[in-house]
C-alpha cells in the first residue's frame, strides 16, 4: 500500500466534508494509505499572505515539516487553496533569499524535499488512467458531465505545473475512464466568482450562471469539481444564481472523488452523496429510461 | 623585450569606472615595460598613429592594448602594430570594457581587477613569438543551403557574378514558404507569379547545381576549402527520367495522403508534385503513405509511368562538394497554434493558422481560392483574426515580435473583403507593427477603405457555438469585454526557428540565439557574417523578417562570397598547434583527440613515428595541447608557457 501524507484543510471539516469522505473513501479503494498529518493546523489561506507572505509560508510549512518527519515524500490536499498554500510554503524553503529567515520561523527541521500535488494530479499521474479504469466495478451507463476546473488547480502555469493551464483536460480523461460521456466544455476553467460570494454575490450569480447555462447546453447531466470553493458557488449558491439570472438551474456539482467513488462500487453514503445541495442520484442511475434529448448547443 | 602599453578610455565607457591613468601608471612598473600611457579613444586614427609613434620612438618590440573585448578590434589593433614594423602577433588585448567597466561600478576595484589583466598580458606578451602566415587557395564555388527567396536570391546573384553555385534544398521543390503565399504586403502582388521567374533562372543557369531533396549531411574544412557532403534522399523516381506529366500522380490509389504544401487542408497523392510551378517539377514517393511499400502490393505509378522513371529499389545516396564558401538561407517554421490551449487551434476545425488561410486564399490551393471553411465548406460570413499566436508572449518561450504578421492580417483582411465584400471582417491585436515602406498605409486601407473592425485587446477563449466559433475578448480602449461570433477564426501564428536549425549548426560550427536563430557575427556591423570564416547567412534563418529584407539579405551575403571570391589565396591563421619531435613520445593521444583529424603519423629516418599537424585543418582548440603527456604538442599563440605566465601574474 502506497502511504502518502493527507492535508485536509479548513473547508473538507467543514461545508466540503463530502469531498473529504469521498476522497478518503477513493484512496482506499485504490490501495493508498492517506496519513493525516498530526496536530496539521491552518495553510495560512488568504487572509495570512494578505498580512505577510513569509508567515503564510510558515504556517504552511509546519504541515510540510510534520508530514516530512512522519517519513513521507508525497503531500496530498484536495483543496486548490491549501495546494497553493503548500506549494508557496516549498518555493519559500528553496529560495535562498527567504529560506534562513522561513526555517527560523518554522523553528523544527524541514528540508524541503517533500512534493505537494492535488487529489486531481494523484488519480491522474500517480495511479494513472489506465489503473483507474481497470479498478471500475460499476462504470457508467450514460451519465453526461462537465469537468469544471476552475482557476487555481492549473495556475499559475509555472506554480501549479500541472496539466494544460488553459485547457486543462485531466478531469476530462479520469471521467472517461470510469464510463462518463465527457462533452467539450469551453467554459471549464472561466471564473466561478471565488470569494466575491461572500461580499457581491450578485457578481458570482452572473458568473456562475454563465457556466451552468453553458454545462447545460452542451448537454450535461452535472459539473464535477475538484474545488471546495467552485462547488460552494456552484451548487450551495444555485438557488442565489436562480434568482439574480431569473433561471431555474437544477444541475447537480459533484465532486470528481465521488463521481469516481460511485464507479469504485462504494456506497453513496460512504461518498457523502446526500450532502450535496442539488440531487446527484442521477449518478446511481444504470441506463435512461427514455431516449435522451438531442442537446447542441446555440 | 621593450613593451609599451596603451589603456583606453573609450570616452566615458571605461574612464567612467576605471581609473584608466592609475591603470597606466601600474603597468609602467611592469617588468619590460618601456612605455603606459592612457588614451581617449585607442581605436581611432590617432589613437593607432599614436601606437605606431610610441613603437618607433621607443623602440618598442610589443604592445598591449587595454581596451574592449578583442572580437572587435584585435585585428585593428594587429594591423596598426604591423603597420610600424612589428610581427601582428606581438600584440595582446586586455578586455577591461566589457569584462570591467561595463559589469561593475566600484571604480577602486574596476581600476584593481583591470590593472591585474593588463599585467597577465604583458606577461603573456613577454614569451610572444611572431608567427607567420601563409596562402592558401581558395575554391570558387559556393553553396548555398535553402531554397527559399533568400536561398534563390543569393544563389542567382553569385551565379550572375560568374560564380559556380551548388544550391541544396530539404524539400523536393524550392520555392520555401514564399511559394505557398497567395499575394504579398504591402503591393498584393501575386507570390507565385514575382517568385515563379526566378525558380525558373535557378534552373536555367548552367553553373547552379540544385540538389532538391536533399540535407547536408556533415560538413568539414574551413574557409576557402569546405568539403560539404549532401545526402541526397530516395525519392523513388529517376529525376533525369521524369518529366513531370503527372501520369502517375492521377492513377496513385493512395489519396488520403495529408497535402503538407496545402497545410493539410487537401489531401495529396502517396506519389506528388507539390505545387504546380514546382522546381524541379519532378514527382516523389512519400514512403509513409505509398500501397507499394505499406503493404507491398501497388505497382501502378510504376507501370503508368511513360519513361519508366519510378524505381521503387532507389537509396539516398551521398556526393560530395568542394565548396570556397557557404550562404546558410533555411528560413524558419510556424508557431504550433495548440500550445494556446484557449484558442482551440488544432482541436476545432474552424480555427486555422494564417498560412493555411493562405492556402484557401490562393487559386492552387484547396478550394480553388475560394473562399471557405475547412469544416463544412460553407462561405464564412464572419471571420475573427487573432494577432500574436506565439510572439510577443514570454509565456510561450516567444517573447520577441515576428515582424510579418500584423501585415499579413492585414493583407489577408484585404483580400478576404475583396473576395468576399459581405464579410464582416475583425482583428484582435496587441498593437500594430508596420513600419516597411508603404506598410502603415496599407493597414490604414484595411481599416478605413475596406471597413476591417480593428480591436485593441487580446483573446481569452475561443469555442463553438453551433456550428459558428464564439471569441471571447477584451478591448483595451473602451475597456469592455467583447464577444463575437464568427465562422471562421485565423490564427495568426508568429515565427520560430526551423526545426534543424541547432543540428545544422552544430555541422557548420555557427552559434544560434536561445530561440534557436543563427548569430550574426556583430548585430550591426556584420549582420551576414557569421563568426565562422567562410560562412554567410540570408533571410529568416537569422531571425524575422519580410520578404525584401530576406531578398536583400540574400544580395548582401551573395555580395560577400564575390569579395571573399575576389583574392585567388587567403591568409591562413597561424595559431594553430605545433609538435616538437623531440619531445613527442609517439603515444598518438593526439590523434585520437583531434576532433578535425587535423594530426597524422609523420614517419622520420629508421621508420620512427612522430605526430604531425596539419596546420590548414588545424582549428586550433588546443584539446591535442592539454592530452599531450610530455606536452610535446604546443598551440601556438596559446603555449603552455604564455598561459601559465598569465596565471603566475594573476597569482602573485
Amino acid at each position: 500500500m502506497k502511504r502518502i501524507a493527507y492535508y485536509q484543510g479548513c473547508s473538507l471539516e467543514g461545508l466540503a466534508s463530502e469531498y473529504d469522505i469521498s476522497t478518503r473513501a477513493v484512496c482506499d479503494a485504490l490501495g493508498i494509505e492517506l496519513i493525516e498529518i498530526p496536530d496539521w493546523n491552518c495553510c495560512g489561506s488568504s487572509p495570512a499572505h494578505s498580512a505577510d507572505p513569509l508567515l503564510s509560508s510558515a504556517l504552511a510549512g509546519r504541515n510540510l515539516a510534520i508530514a516530512e518527519a512522519e517519513g513521507c515524500d508525497v503531500v496530498m490536499t484536495p483543496c486548490p487553496g491549501c495546494l497553493k498554500s503548500l506549494k508557496g510554503a516549498l518555493e519559500t524553503c528553496h529560495d535562498p533569499q527567504q529560506c534562513d529567515a522561513f526555517r527560523e520561523i518554522l523553528g523544527m527541521p524541514f528540508e524541503g524535499r517533500i512534493r505537494a500535488i492535488s487529489v486531481l494530479e494523484l488519480l491522474y499521474k500517480d495511479v494513472g488512467v489506465d489503473a483507474l479504469r481497470a479498478q471500475v466495478q460499476k462504470p457508467y451507463a450514460d451519465q453526461v458531465i462537465v469537468p469544471y476546473y476552475g482557476c487555481l488547480l492549473t495556475r499559475p502555469p509555472k506554480f501549479a505545473d500541472f496539466d494544460d493551464p488553459e485547457n486543462p483536460v485531466s478531469m476530462d480523461r479520469l471521467l472517461e475512464a470510469v464510463g462518463v460521456t465527457v462533452p467539450d466544455f469551453p467554459y471549464k476553467t472561466e471564473c466561478c466568482g471565488a470569494t466575491y460570494g461572500v461580499t457581491r454575490n450578485d457578481i458570482v450569480g452572473k458568473l456562475t450562471g454563465r457556466i451552468l447555462d453553458m454545462a447545460l447546453r452542451v448537454g450535461a447531466e452535472a459539473v464535477a469539481v475538484a474545488c471546495p470553493l467552485c462547488q460552494q458557488n456552484l451548487d450551495l449558491r444555485q438557488a442565489q444564481v436562480n434568482r439574480h439570472m431569473n433561471r431555474t438551474f437544477d444541475l447537480p456539482v459533484v465532486y470528481i472523488t465521488q463521481v469516481i467513488g460511485i464507479a469504485l462500487g462504494i456506497a453513496p453514503k460512504e461518498l457523502g452523496l446526500d450532502k450535496l445541495f442539488v440531487n446527484a442520484d442521477f449518478l446511481l442511475r444504470s441506463a435512461r429510461e427514455e431516449e435522451p434529448q438531442a442537446k447542441t448547443i446555440g | 623585450m621593450r613593451i609599451g602599453v596603451f589603456v583606453c578610455q573609450c570616452g566615458t565607457n571605461i574612464a567612467g569606472t576605471v581609473d584608466t591613468q592609475e591603470v597606466a601608471r601600474r603597468a609602467g612598473n611592469l617588468p619590460d615595460v618601456a612605455y603606459a600611457t592612457s588614451y581617449m579613444y585607442t581605436c581611432s586614427e590617432p589613437g593607432q598613429q599614436e601606437i605606431q609613434r610610441a613603437i618607433r620612438e621607443k623602440n618598442l618590440q610589443g604592445v598591449v592594448v587595454a581596451a574592449c573585448s578583442p572580437r572587435m578590434h584585435e585585428p585593428t589593433f594587429r594591423r596598426a602594430v604591423e603597420r610600424a614594423g612589428l610581427n601582428r602577433f606581438m600584440f595582446e588585448m586586455a578586455n577591461i570594457r566589457e569584462h570591467v567597466s561595463w559589469i561593475n561600478n566600484d571604480r577602486e576595484a574596476n581600476t584593481r581587477k583591470a590593472a591585474e589583466l593588463v599585467e597577465m598580458a604583458v606577461a603573456k606578451l613577454r614569451f610572444n613569438q611572431p608567427l607567420f602566415s601563409s596562402q592558401i587557395s581558395v575554391n570558387k564555388r559556393v553553396m548555398v543551403i535553402g531554397g527559399g527567396v533568400a536561398g534563390i536570391q543569393a544563389a542567382l546573384d553569385c551565379s550572375d557574378g560568374g560564380l559556380d553555385v551548388v544550391l541544396v534544398e530539404r524539400k523536393s521543390s524550392i520555392g520555401g514558404k514564399m511559394a505557398q503565399l497567395d499575394k504579398t504586403f504591402p503591393t498584393v502582388d501575386c507570390s507565385s507569379c514575382i517568385l515563379g521567374p526566378k525558380m525558373v533562372d535557378v534552373v536555367q543557369k548552367d553553373n547552379i547545381t540544385l540538389h532538391a531533396a536533399s540535407e547536408v549531411e556533415s560538413i568539414s574544412g574551413y574557409v576557402g576549402n569546405f568539403t560539404v557532403e549532401v545526402r541526397k534522399k530516395a525519392t523513388y523516381v529517376d529525376w533525369t527520367a521524369c518529366t513531370g506529366c503527372g501520369a502517375c500522380i492521377e492513377k496513385c490509389p493512395s489519396r488520403k495522403v495529408p497535402d503538407v504544401f496545402n497545410e493539410n487542408l487537401a489531401n495529396a497523392r502517396a506519389i506528388n508534385i507539390p505545387f504546380p510551378q514546382a522546381i524541379p517539377k519532378k514527382a516523389t514517393i512519400n514512403r509513409d503513405y505509398c500501397l507499394h511499400f505499406t503493404k507491398g502490393k501497388c505497382g501502378t505509378c510504376q507501370k503508368v509511368c511513360p519513361t519508366g522513371a519510378v524505381n521503387y529499389e532507389m537509396q539516398d545516396e551521398i556526393v560530395t562538394e568542394q565548396v570556397g564558401a557557404i550562404i546558410v538561407a533555411t528560413g524558419y517554421d510556424l508557431f504550433d497554434a495548440s500550445v494556446y490551449g484557449e484558442y482551440g487551434g488544432g482541436r476545432y476545425a474552424d480555427v486555422i493558422s494564417g498560412i493555411q488561410y493562405e492556402r484557401i486564399l490562393s487559386a492552387s490551393g484547396p478550394f480553388g481560392g475560394h473562399i471557405k471553411r475547412p469544416s463544412d465548406g460553407k462561405e464564412p460570413k464572419d471571420i475573427v483574426f487573432i494577432a500574436c499566436v506565439g510572439s510577443r508572449d514570454a509565456s510561450v518561450g516567444r517573447p520577441y515580435c515576428s515582424g510579418v504578421c500584423c501585415m499579413y492580417i492585414a493583407k489577408q483582411a484585404i483580400l478576404t473583403r475583396d473576395h468576399l465584400p459581405d464579410t464582416r471582417v475583425w482583428v484582435f491585436y496587441m498593437d500594430i507593427r508596420a513600419p516597411g515602406k508603404n506598410y502603415d498605409e496599407f493597414v490604414r486601407r484595411a481599416q478605413e477603405e475596406y471597413g476591417v473592425q480593428y480591436i485593441r485587446g487580446r483573446v481569452g477563449k475561443v469555442y463553438p457555438k453551433g456550428d459558428r466559433m464564439v471569441v471571447q475578448g477584451n478591448d483595451t480602449l473602451l475597456g469592455v469585454q467583447v464577444e463575437v461570433e464568427a465562422d471562421l477564426v485565423v490564427l495568426a501564428t508568429g515565427i520560430e526557428a526551423s526545426a534543424g536549425a541547432r543540428e545544422l549548426a552544430e555541422k557548420l560550427r555557427i552559434s544560434y540565439d536561445q530561440y534557436g536563430f543563427y548569430m550574426e557575427s556583430h548585430p550591426k556591423l556584420r549582420p551576414v557574417e557569421t563568426n565562422t570564416a567562410g560562412v554567410y547567412l540570408a533571410g529568416v534563418c537569422q531571425g524575422p523578417k519580410d520578404i525584401p529584407s530576406s531578398v536583400a539579405m540574400g544580395s548582401a551575403a551573395a555580395a560577400k562570397v564575390q569579395a571573399l571570391f575576389s583574392r585567388d589565396t587567403i591568409e591562413t591563421n597561424p595559431q594553430v598547434a605545433l609538435v616538437n619531435e623531440r619531445v613527442c613520445i609517439s603515444c598518438g593521444k593526439c590523434i585520437q583527440v583531434c576532433p578535425f583529424g587535423a594530426i597524422q603519423w609523420k614517419e622520420l629516418r629508421g621508420g620512427i613515428r612522430k605526430a604531425e599537424v596539419l596546420p590548414s585543418v588545424c582549428q586550433g582548440c588546443g584539446l591535442c595541447n592539454a592530452t599531450c603527456p610530455p606536452k610535446a604538442i604546443q598551440l601556438q599563440h596559446a603555449t603552455d608557457n604564455q598561459i601559465l605566465a598569465e596565471v603566475n601574474a594573476l597569482c602573485a
